[in-house]
């Protein structure tokens, strides 16, 4: 008998600390059976560099600069379904608090008016992070900082079982 | 004598001078609320506790129960509109919870939590609003503050300061110190006032005690919102 078709799973952190992808290696023996199920695309756990089409892609961190822009535009043109994971990708999180700042006073105050860094290799930053859903269309949320690695579970399995994905409010933290 | 109304299909007692909130409450059921508080008297302003009384909207924290009455409150509908609210308090603000003191114990957050809420639908604010940390014991951070009024009427009618006060209106309405300077650390308000305990978010903060009760121990992170009172 043909195994089913694994589901395709892409990760990636933009303006994030990489919490949330620690919590989902936090899940133990139960990514086991994840991976019987899955395969990973780019993600840190594969270090592919560019995202194919995919089911599901999951996104830690918000908006701070051009590159995560790209990042982000390239994974909503392949992933179904995309996920917004941590406080950082749903509202800006700790990065957003240069937000009442402008970007100028913080790069003067950083490295002063005579060496702030100008290479082109560097990506611009935006004058504000911004969450993910402000910038491309999200299917589903996981709030936390970082979300329990049960909560991602319940999250994954709901997805990959081709339901709606449901939390209790215990499952809900925003801390 | 006792009557009774129907809240979602039950029979509820009440009491003259009971309002539908009240007596809910007196019941064992929730309904959700932020600007209620049960010592100072109601004014409806969250709308939260909106629920449905023959087709119309009224907030149950300001209607007076009455005979016969047919409430709808926990339905897919209300509930769906009160989520709305709170994704508009969320993006007003700057709720970063993981770094707030109140966090855990947060009404707005265990609301939130209550009504699943795990995104807003709308752009943040991220509006530009300065801390007070002027006074000795407490500070002030406005960046939470929801406009509940809960401190100013503490302030006015428990401890006879007056220290807050609202100013402005509408979108702009904000938070404001009572003292020509604007701080806080130059009015009368001392942390065994009622307003100093009385902020259902995380505004008014007591100094050096942050984090003494790690996250993952306070009050929501053990009981829900909904939990009975008594
Ligand atoms: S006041 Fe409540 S909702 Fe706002 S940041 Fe603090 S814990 Fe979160
Ligand atoms: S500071 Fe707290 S109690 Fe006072 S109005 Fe704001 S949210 Fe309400």
């Amino acid at each position: 008998m043909n195994k089913p078709a694994k589901a395709r799973i892409a990760s990636t952190s933009l303006a994030g600390c990489f919490g949330c992808h620690t919590s989902f290696l936090d899940m133990d023996e139960r990514l086991l059976d994840l991976i019987g199920q899955v395969e990973f695309d780019r993600s840190p756990f594969t270090d592919i560099k560019h995202c194919g089409p995919c089911d599901i892609g999951i996104i830690e961190g918000g908006v701070c600069n051009a590159e995560n822009v790209h990042v982000l535009r390239e994974f909503r043109a392949n992933c179904r379904i995309l996920v917004a994971i941590g406080a950082c990708a749903i509202n800006g999180g700790l990065p957003a608090l240069r937000n009442h700042l402008s970007v100028s006073s913080i790069l003067e105050a950083v490295y002063r008016t005579d060496m702030i860094p100008n290479d082109p290799e560097l990506p611009l930053l935006l004058d504000k992070v911004y969450p993910l859903h402000e910038v491309v269309r999200i299917d589903c949320f996981i709030p936390g900082c970082p979300p329990s690695s049960d909560t991602i579970w319940k999250v994954l399995t709901d997805l990959l079982a081709g339901r709606q994905p449901e939390l209790s409010s215990r499952q809900i933290r925003y801390d | 004598m006792t009557d009774t109304f129907m809240l979602d299909g039950k029979k509820i007692r009440f009491r003259e001078g009971q309002t539908v909130m009240t007596a809910a409450i007196d019941a064992g059921i929730y309904i959700p609320r932020l600007c209620f508080h049960p010592e100072f008297k109601p004014h409806g302003s969250c709308k939260l506790c909106t629920v449905k009384i023959n087709e119309r909207r009224v907030s149950s924290c300001t209607t007076p129960a009455a005979k016969g009455m047919v409430v709808e409150s926990d339905t897919h509908e209300i509930n769906d509109e009160r989520r709305m609210l709170l994704e508009m308090l969320f993006v007003e603000g700057n709720h970063f919870c993981p770094s707030c003191e109140q966090s855990g114990n947060c009404q707005l957050q265990a609301t939130a939590y209550e009504l699943g809420m795990t995104s807003s639908r709308f752009d943040q604010f991220f509006p530009n609003r300065a801390v007070d940390a002027s006074h000795p014991d407490y500070l002030l951070d406005f960046n939470r503050c929801i406009l509940c009024s809960l401190c100013v009427q503490a302030s006015r009618d428990v401890d006879g300061k007056s220290v807050f006060a609202f100013s402005m209106r509408g979108i702009h309405t904000r938070l404001i110190v009572n003292a020509g300077s604007g701080l806080l650390a130059d009015t009368r308000f001392d942390g065994k006032d009622r307003a100093a305990n009385i902020c259902p978010v995380g505004v008014i903060i007591k100094k050096r005690s942050g984090f003494k009760v790690p996250i993952g121990q306070r009050r929501y992170d053990t009981m829900s919102v909904s939990s009975p009172e008594k």
